[in-house]
């Protein structure tokens, strides 16, 4: 059994009155592939906040790499690297730049800076592009740079917050060939999220699905499949999560659970 | 020390590449000196109050570094909003050092649009009193510059749109400039204006600069430093304090 290198146990986050993480405990472990699936508002993005130190649980413990992430909140920062859900470059600096100011950030040393910079540009593409402004990148190049930026201070966790929302489906394949060669060659984790169920069955090695607030099913996608009796994970997702929609928090929904549900209803 | 340097390039890279914001900020203050300058000062000098000038463009100064600080905090106010304040919040990095290497930045470039003016302000006609004490109006104009760019920060921190912090604007920082001593000499002015002035902190920093620049000062030098002393920490305390509560 490998060691696990993220763990949560009984993880609670309440808003006020509004309980958003009920007392979640999962295990991932180490150069592991794990999606983290859930409708709008079920909680994930409040977890994944948790989890990345952008909030604080109300009580439980959640330990990256060894470190509580409240209690060793630096230690394990540098534990993970994360490309957020919107996109957090600064458009008004190189893509040099951008990876430049990432390795200050987190205190890698000048002398190996520019080596590492290179060999990740290059791995993404953009090494000849390393001096244009972000502001003049496509969607997909930015999102190529966030992955980039992401795992250059070495992290041992990758975070990925819906990363192909909005990328056609080259860029969209090309992002998952670079995340397995990730994992199966630097046995880093990967830990994501995505509304896609396709990349999610087709990628993820364990998967964790929640809804208001609580774990309602981990295992594998043939395991989730043969638990609800359903032959796709889409099904099974439905099958767990409901097919009514959701109240959200925000207005980050595309649509995307809306047409599923009405794919399904016709299918039905 | 890496840090704060890297932070305070960032400031420096996106202040030279971005032309419009050097014109926007600059193209009041020269604005005003134009047309109070040459404007109101005929009428200023018949009223036997000598070179309006000289009275001036201490308070243009002001105006500039206020103007300037505000405007930085837009840039706050952009990475809250398009991201990028998530990528260094994440980062093994305190906030408090995030909030200074970034303030260092925006002063450097009030600090540097109030030199711009004062230059300017040459053509014009000004002339600095004594020479002697120009260092020190630029120690003064430092201070001023990390003071209410902290309070931009701070302000940039609380508001979460643009419009809300357009409406700051109008409400807070335009009140700041016309209310102080900047535009005129408070000896003669209705009692209403002149406790309101009295009770703005940017008359001070005014007055202080217009001692040392023209030889003219309403409050003393030594109350001036003392009101701009405590606005300073005030302002910087009202900035880490926001700044740390940000929620992504």
């Amino acid at each position: 059994m490998a060691k696990s290198i993220i763990s949560a146990v009984n993880v609670v986050k309440r808003f006020g009155s509004v309980e958003a993480v009920k007392g979640i405990s999962f295990d991932v472990k180490q150069g592991e592939i794990f999606a983290f699936l859930g409708p709008n508002g079920a909680g994930k993005s409040t977890t994944i906040k948790m989890l990345t130190t952008m909030l604080r649980p109300t009580s439980g413990q959640l330990i990256l790499a060894g470190h509580d992430v409240t209690r060793e909140r630096d230690n394990a920062r540098k534990a993970f690297g994360i490309v957020f859900q919107d996109p957090s470059l600064d458009e008004e600096l190189t893509a040099y730049e951008n990876m430049d100011l990432h390795a200050s950030l987190y205190h890698m040393p000048k002398a190996v800076r520019p080596k590492m910079i290179r060999q990740l540009m290059e791995l993404v593409e953009l090494w000849e592009r390393q001096s244009s402004l972000v502001r003049t990148f496509s969607g997909g190049m930015r999102r190529r740079l966030e992955i980039a930026r992401g795992l250059l201070h070495e992290p041992r966790i990758l975070f990925l917050d819906e990363p192909t929302l909005g990328l056609d489906t080259q860029t969209r394949n090309l992002m998952w060939d670079y995340v397995k060669k990730l994992s199966h060659e630097k046995g880093m984790t990967i830990f994501f999220t995505t509304h896609y169920l396709d990349e999610a069955e087709a990628v993820a090695e364990r998967i964790a699905i929640i809804d208001h607030g609580l774990i309602v099913a981990r295992g594998t996608s043939a395991e989730l499949c043969h638990q609800t009796k359903t032959k796709t994970l889409e099904e099974a997702y439905l099958k767990l999560t409901g097919e009514t929609l959701r109240d959200e928090a925000s207005s980050d929904n595309n649509g995307l659970n809306f047409k599923t549900a009405l794919r399904n209803k016709r299918l039905g | 020390m890496d840090i704060l340097y890297t932070l305070w390039l960032r400031q420096m890279r996106r202040y030279v590449r971005s032309g419009s914001r050097l014109l926007g900020t600059m193209g009041q203050p020269i604005l005003l000196l134009l047309a109070l300058g040459y404007g109101i000062g005929a009428i200023y000098r018949r009223a036997g109050e000598g070179n309006y000038l000289q009275f001036l463009v201490p308070g243009i100064i002001t105006q500039t570094v206020l103007l300037s600080a505000i405007f930085w905090g837009i840039i706050i106010l952009q990475d809250k909003r398009f991201g990028f304040l998530a990528e260094m919040l994440v980062a093994p990095v305190s906030r408090i050092k995030i909030l200074l290497g970034s303030a260092f930045g925006g002063a450097t470039i009030s600090i540097f649009q109030g030199v711009i003016v004062f230059v300017v302000s040459g053509f014009f006609g000004f002339r600095p009193h004594n020479w002697v004490d120009v260092p020190a109006a630029f120690l003064v104009l430092v201070l001023m510059s990390v003071a209410l760019t902290s309070f931009g920060a701070g302000i940039a921190s609380i508001v979460d749109d643009f419009q809300g912090f357009q409406g700051i604007n109008n409400l807070l920082v335009m009140p700041m400039f016309f209310l102080s001593s900047a535009l005129y000499p408070l000896n003669n002015v209705p009692t209403a204006l002149r406790i309101i002035s009295t009770c703005n902190p940017v008359s001070y920093m005014v007055d202080a600069l217009r001692y040392l620049l023209s030889g003219q000062s309403h409050f003393g030098l030594v109350k001036d430093l003392i009101v701009m002393a405590v606005t300073f920490v005030a302002a910087l305390v009202f900035a880490v304090n926001r700044f740390q509560r940000i929620q992504m």
